[in-house]
């Protein structure tokens, strides 16, 4: 009978950890998704199941423990070897219990939660792709309101913060400069890959992750059923800046997305729009777009990493010429590294446009301690012909 | 007549003495010594480099070491405990026990065993090599890509990627020989009427691990082999550009990762049975039954791989049945766990350090084994995966499942190996030590999985904060404790008071039939099963 009394006492402990599973700061956080919800769900059913497993076997632990101790005189039960049929009787049951609670009980849910996960066509109302690279992520609106609009998100934490040299935020490495909008309580249908290794993009509150592998398209979904902003990261080692591509998420009513849409298209039509800049204007660009981009390698200085990331102080490739006699840029010159990468270093065709290439280089080359003499600036109309 | 017996014996005894003695030997206890100090070196070192981890993570922001630095940390430190700490501690004790357990004189093939394990200090070296050279300004360090070699970063990997690639090689080829020479051996040299039904335990979570490694250590080597050629040679077999799938990697990867863990676990689930029965005074409870399921379990591992990559994307089929055939593990399971506690239940209990730790064993490893089942549930593993909550997870089935179990079996074997006794309080002070500082360091780790903290990222968020503290106090108490431990051994082998031949009163198996220590040569008389 005592046997009972210590299960019952481990099931009463049980119950009062039930609390616990309403406060969410030690579970998932509060889910937006329905699929985020389901597996909270799932969770939580199967925490109680193995909860109370582990309680029942550690309170028969326990008592056998205490009671049959050889201190204690007890006498070891001389233990017939047991016939076969009865040890096939015994170790049967813990057989057929987990039996029951993996085909049944947890299987049956799992299964739909696979085929609801896996879903990412039904009723979807708008498609998005994203693109992991390291260490930004980069967002397409393929449909919709917003086709076209395209853009990198950056994380926005400071290098003081980072390095305790500054005061960290409440959103310490997981704010970003551009954060991917998506309207309240549409299906969005996600297109995912990557440019360089593998990601994984993640934001826990919608309960969807899944890995961007460079060359594939791999697919999810997300239907964000409350406004808000929702911050996640990166769940695959991408490299020395996996800890710092944070995901963050935007979900507002469908007007405002509509407005946030119109606007964006706009403005990428301003940027993408090719014009003659000057040298201080490309400089001045060239800044903000290398502070962004290339610092974490190279550091801000430009004196980068060496022998991982060379610095580009004095580089000859940031020194040397760009274009040939014909005009055209030549091969493992400074247009070529940014367009086309080569190793470590990505190729940016895909994510910077014209003038942000353009003033990039411009500003490596007249910046971090260079002066180039040989093709000292380069205009967006130049990448614009390069890219052809 | 008798003076005669002690002269061939002598004879045979006979064996150089200083370095020559070790580099040159062949002798099963002599190279069971070796590979479980290897272990026991290696299991400080990785220790040492998580303990580099934690102290990063103590707190947010960047204090110790850059972001390079750490991913090189966590991946040579989990190729450290899996290859050189768990898996050698595993074969130091096949080495030493087999023989003993069986009735055999030595193992089948001693010559491929000496070889098996010097392969490992040099794979050792190519592992931490690298790593050391950076530590000193050379060259740019290990693999930073974690244990698991995933491309396409393994691919723009640095020389340490190499490295690394190489010592598996090496460590693969050794562990190849040393599963070739427990087959070998435990096929011919039983003892006249030890059937196969009748092998002790260990023996039988051995001969299964034997056979996990023969299958799937070949498909690992292949696999970096390819990774080598698409890193110098232009191949593109993870390179999507050139027709190949770096998806491909990870089911060939996992295809040997998932057996491994059972690799690293059957041999404990061997012995911890005979510590139980041991220490219960009473025999274990269904043999027939733990053998099957040690089968079971055996074959179900190499069909489950794919449930360590769910979010790579799969066809929903294929994502079933791995969900599963994953869950299908816990029968079995469940079955080795009835029989543990059955052979507990109605013993005659006392509890020395050996069975504090079987014990302890059994109720931690239930955890990493629960937390497992919830694993598989394709759904929610979309959040589990590559968050902390899988770190706390496997760390409960290879800490507290695999080196709380060895560390049983060394101190169950210990007084046999030295022919001493082992200082008990020292030995208990270390089991609670262990027990409870592993607890605060990876209880706090599922919290902060479930909360959304990736592993793999050498700073966080915020919010993170209180528990990484309380999980870094938890990690240096956790090291700090294992000093005793080795203390305790060093002391044990130096001298003590004199171990008995059967050592534990409820001892039963042949091992315990000779002296403490046992001669050179174990059964020079074959003994015999009835």
């Amino acid at each position: 009978m005592q046997v009972f009394k210590k299960i019952g006492v481990g099931l009463a402990g049980l119950l009062a950890s039930l609390n616990v599973f309403a406060d969410y700061s030690w579970n998932f956080p509060e889910p937006v998704t329905p699929m985020a919800l389901d597996t909270l769900h799932v969770h939580n059913k199967f925490m109680i199941i193995t909860a109370i497993i582990f309680f029942a076997v550690l309170a028969i632990m326990i008592y056998s423990i205490f009671a049959h101790r050889k201190s204690k005189g007890y006498q070891a039960v001389a233990d017939k070897a047991p016939s076969t049929a009865v040890e096939i009787f015994w170790t049967l049951i813990p057989f057929a219990i987990l039996l029951l609670i993996d085909f049944v009980i947890m299987g049956i849910p799992a299964y739909h939660s696979v085929v609801m996960m896996e879903d990412t066509r039904d009723k979807s109302t708008m498609v998005i792709k994203i693109t992991g690279s390291q260490w930004r992520w980069q967002y397409e609106y393929l449909d919709g309101d917003a086709k076209g609009v395209k853009f990198v998100s950056n994380l926005t934490t400071s290098d003081d913060q980072l390095h305790n040299k500054a005061e960290k935020g409440e959103n310490y490495l997981l704010e970003v400069d551009n954060p991917l909008v998506l309207p309240v309580g549409e299906k969005v249908r996600i297109l995912m890959t990557a440019s360089d290794v593998l990601h994984n993009w993640w934001v826990p509150q919608f309960g969807s992750s899944r890995v961007a592998v460079p060359g594939f398209i791999r697919e999810t979904w997300v239907q964000v059923e409350k406004a808000g902003t929702y911050r996640g990261q990166c769940k695959e080692l991408c490299g020395k800046g996996h800890g710092y591509m944070p995901v963050v998420v935007n979900a507002v009513p469908m007007e405002e997305y509509k407005v946030w849409a119109a606007k964006k298209q706009e403005e990428q039509k301003a940027a993408n729009e090719i014009k003659e800049m000057t040298k201080d204007d490309l400089v001045a660009l060239g800044k903000t777009v290398y502070e962004k981009n290339c610092a974490v390698c190279h550091q801000v200085s430009g004196a980068g990493l060496p022998p991982a990331f060379p610095a580009l102080t004095g580089s000859k490739i940031a020194l040397g010429p760009v274009f040939g006699a014909d005009g055209k840029y030549l091969k493992d010159s400074h247009m070529d590294r940014l367009l086309n990468g080569k190793g470590m270093m990505p190729a940016w065709k895909a994510t910077l446009n014209d003038t942000e290439i353009a003033a990039v280089i411009t500003y490596e080359r007249q910046a971090l301690g260079n002066a180039a003499t040989v093709d000292p600036i380069v205009q967006p109309a130049q990448v614009k012909a390069a890219r052809e | 007549m008798s003076t005669t017996t002690v002269a061939h014996h002598e004879e045979h005894s006979d064996h150089p003495t200083g370095i020559m003695r070790w580099l040159t030997t062949t002798n099963h206890k002599d190279i069971g010594t070796m590979y479980l100090t290897f272990s026991l070196v290696m299991f400080l070192v990785g220790g040492l480099m998580v303990l580099g981890i934690r102290a990063e993570l103590f707190r947010p922001g960047l204090q110790l070491m850059n972001p390079d630095f750490y991913n090189q940390l966590i991946g040579v430190h989990a190729l450290i405990m899996i290859f050189a700490a768990l898996m050698p501690a595993a074969t130091g004790f096949a080495n030493w026990m087999i023989p003993l357990q069986i009735g055999a004189p030595d193992m089948a093939l001693p010559r491929l065993n000496n070889w098996g394990f010097w392969l490992l200090p040099p794979s050792a070296i190519l592992l931490t090599l690298p790593f050391t050279l950076a530590l000193f300004g050379i060259g740019d360090g290990a693999l930073a890509t974690g244990w698991t070699f995933y491309p396409p970063l393994s691919v723009q990997g640095g020389i340490g990627v190499d490295f690394a690639i190489f010592a598996v090689h090496l460590l693969g080829v050794s562990s190849v020989m040393g599963s070739i020479n427990i087959i070998v051996t435990l096929f011919n040299m039983r003892a006249p009427g030890m059937t196969l039904m009748k092998m002790p335990m260990f023996a039988w979570g051995w001969l299964i691990t034997a056979f996990l490694l023969v299958a799937t250590i070949p498909v690992l080597a292949g696999a970096v082999t390819m990774l080598l050629t698409d890193r110098h040679f232009g191949t593109h077999f993870f390179d999507a550009a050139g027709g190949g799938d770096p998806i491909m990697f990870q089911h060939l990867f996992w295809f040997f990762g998932h057996p491994e863990v059972y690799i690293l676990l059957l041999p404990v689930w061997g012995f911890i049975p005979q510590i139980l029965q041991t220490f219960s005074r009473k025999p274990m409870y269904g043999y027939k039954a733990q053998v099957y399921s040690l089968w079971a379990i055996g074959a179900l591992a190499v069909v489950v791989w794919a449930h360590h990559f769910f979010t790579a994307g799969m066809p929903v089929p294929a994502l079933l049945y791995f969900m599963y055939s994953t869950m299908a593990i816990s029968l079995p399971l469940a079955v080795l766990f009835f029989c543990w506690i059955k052979t507990m239940w109605k013993g005659s209990m006392s509890f020395e350090t050996p069975m504090l730790f079987a014990v302890g064993w059994i109720i931690l490893f239930g955890i990493g084994g629960l937390t497992g089942l919830v694993l598989a549930d394709v759904a929610a593993d979309a959040q589990y995966h590559n968050s902390y909550f899988v770190v706390a997870h496997f760390h409960y089935t290879l800490f507290a499942g695999g080196i709380m179990g060895i560390m049983a079996g060394v101190y169950y074997w210990l007084p046999k190996m030295t022919g001493h006794m082992y200082n008990e309080k020292l030995g208990k002070v270390h089991f609670w030590l262990t027990a409870i500082s592993f607890n605060v360091t990876f209880i706090p780790q599922f919290f902060v999985g479930l909360a959304g903290m990736p592993r793999r990222i050498p700073d966080y968020a915020l919010q993170f904060t209180e528990f990484n503290m309380i999980s870094t106090v938890g990690a240096f108490i956790l090291g700090l404790s294992q000093l005793l431990f080795v203390y305790n051994i060093i002391m044990c082998a130096k001298g003590g008071q004199k171990a008995t031949d059967k050592v534990w009163e409820g001892a039963e198996g042949l091992e315990w039939t000779l002296s403490s220590p046992p001669p050179y040569h174990s059964f020079n008389e074959q003994p015999v099963i009835k």
